[in-house]
């Protein structure tokens, strides 16, 4: 579908191009769904490795002498985790508990971190980053579209990125790793973190740089089994790990506890925002949950459709689709019964049918 | 078997083929179609014994990212539907002329095939933009 607005582009446009990549429209992003096949980009990413440009996802530089201190105001999490090196993923919370965005930070030194926000999200985000600075000596800058990322995700991953000179201990990263240093000739930060389930890196380098890079891993690791990958995969991928989207698995109006992340919730921490909100919530019990399903029968459940427990109508599914791993239907889904258990019997609505599906432990996929 | 060549073409991207052997009309996804939805997942058929008007909804394919309706190219009863697709959801992608037909007709009006785009009509017609309304 061509649109008359003008995309924005990645500095990879053209390398998508080149390999007949399928472009949409994403928040306003030119980027690729797939370029041979959703099913197969999905396969390469849990059997060998793939290559995806995030390059939409924006950096957000936040540094300063109370960089940290900032950051603790700002999420539930411990901010004091963020030492140099380390990763985290968390969410920012409005003051109802609600989730403004999930995103991850990196400790790059002790006065300077990187967020990386989602697209959609992005003016959104800076504008409550700004309004929460108070008299807090930070400075914020935006670091894309200047820099963009690519993701090498998957259990080949580490293999492909040891095979450029220098990068031999990062890709032995654990995970929520971070690094900043040189390599492919150019200044470039590694976090060993993805949206796929599986292992793997995100690399951050300046936009001129990226074409290289991604040549360099694709030409690399194509006896390992590399594939460029586009948004249909990584919906996929990230669907089996149980894995949030961001605006429709989360967004202002349920919050971090609703949607089943209490784990990233430091409740000794005091005074960030949402948390008078969400211990309210904890005390008084869940009105809702985010539930993962799994179709039992065949068929397909799509996002939105409505969820039956004991034949009321309980909800219905944020995201949903075809798992290629468990060839099975699965979806995720707030529904207004907090005390569901995997097994429990659930109707998914299909065209007007009720479809057999049952709870599912999330994710609904980890990789061994 | 069905070839491109031989087949008729509706507006919504269905083949139909008119089979001397079985006097049945073979119904599947063009190539554009298949090229269009991508990976085929599943596919809901319609059920044989019922009886469908041309251009009705019958049917429902799957890919990843969505779902598009199928429909009775012409009008009659549903004879069979291949069964293989049920555990090979991929044939149309693979081969939508021949493994990866849908399911057959037994026409009411052996004649309405006819009524339908010949091959070049269809390739025609995928150059213009009614042709992509639909799938």
């Amino acid at each position: 579908m061509e649109s008359a607005t003008a995309l924005r582009e990645t500095p990879l446009v053209g390398r998508h191009r080149d390999l007949g990549a399928k472009m949409v429209d994403f928040h306003g992003w030119r980027l690729p769904i797939y370029y041979g096949g959703i099913l197969a980009e999905h396969e390469a990413v849990r059997d060998a490795c793939g290559l995806f440009d995030v390059s939409h996802m924006a950096q957000i530089e936040v540094s300063g002498p109370d960089a940290i201190e900032f950051w603790q105001r700002l999420i539930p999490t411990d901010a004091a985790k963020l030492r140099p090196g380390k990763a985290l993923y968390t969410h920012l919370l409005n003051e109802r508990g609600g989730i403004v965005d999930d995103l991850i930070i990196s400790g790059l030194a002790p006065d300077r971190t990187l967020a990386v926000v989602n697209a959609a999200t992005t003016e959104k985000d800076w504008a409550w980053l700004e309004a929460h600075r108070g008299t807090l000596r930070v400075r914020l800058r935006r670091l894309s579209p200047e820099r963009g990322i690519i993701a090498i995700q998957g259990p080949k991953a580490r293999q492909v990125l040891a095979m450029e000179r220098g990068l031999e201990g990062v890709s032995r990263m654990k995970r929520f790793e971070a690094w900043e240093g040189r390599a492919f000739g150019t200044e470039l930060f590694i976090s060993s973190t993805g949206y796929t389930g599986e292992e793997g890196f995100e690399l951050m380098a300046p936009a001129a740089e990226l074409p290289r890079i991604w040549d360099a891993l694709l030409d690399r690791g194509g006896g390992l089994g590399v594939k460029p990958c586009g948004l249909g995969a990584r919906d996929t991928l990230r669907l089996e790990a149980g894995y949030l989207l961001y605006g429709q698995d989360a967004d202002d109006d349920h919050t971090s506890l609703e949607a089943g992340y209490e784990w990233l919730v430091d409740w000794k921490k005091s005074g960030f925002i949402g948390k008078e909100a969400l211990m309210r919530q904890k005390k008084e019990g869940l009105s809702r949950k985010l539930y993962g399903l799994r179709l039992t029968e065949a068929g397909i459940p799509r996002a939105g459709a409505a969820v039956a427990v004991a034949g009321a109508v309980a909800g219905s599914l944020t995201s949903a689709g075809f798992s290629p791993t468990l060839k099975a239907g699965i979806g995720l889904g707030y529904l207004g019964l907090p005390g569901l258990k995997p097994g429990d019997a659930a109707g998914i609505d299909i065209r007007g049918r009720s479809a057999a599906a049952s709870v599912a432990k999330l994710p609904f996929y980890s990789h061994a | 078997m069905p070839n491109p060549s031989d087949c008729r073409f509706a507006k919504t991207h269905e083949w139909a083929w008119s089979s001397d052997s079985d006097g049945l009309v073979w119904v599947g996804l063009s190539d554009h179609a298949q090229k269009e939805i991508g990976d085929v997942v599943f596919v809901e058929m319609p059920k044989i014994g019922s009886k469908v008007a041309a251009g009705q909804a019958i049917g429902v394919v799957e890919s990843v990212k969505a779902a598009f309706d199928l429909y009775a190219p012409v009008g009659g009863e549903v004879a069979a539907v291949n069964a293989e697709i049920a555990s090979d959801p991929a044939l149309p992608n693979r081969s939508p002329y021949e493994k990866g037909w849908l399911f057959k007709l037994r026409p009411s009006d052996p004649a309405q095939i006819g009524k339908l785009f010949d091959r070049v009509a269809y390739e025609a017609f995928l150059k213009t933009d009614a042709a992509h309304a639909g799938h």
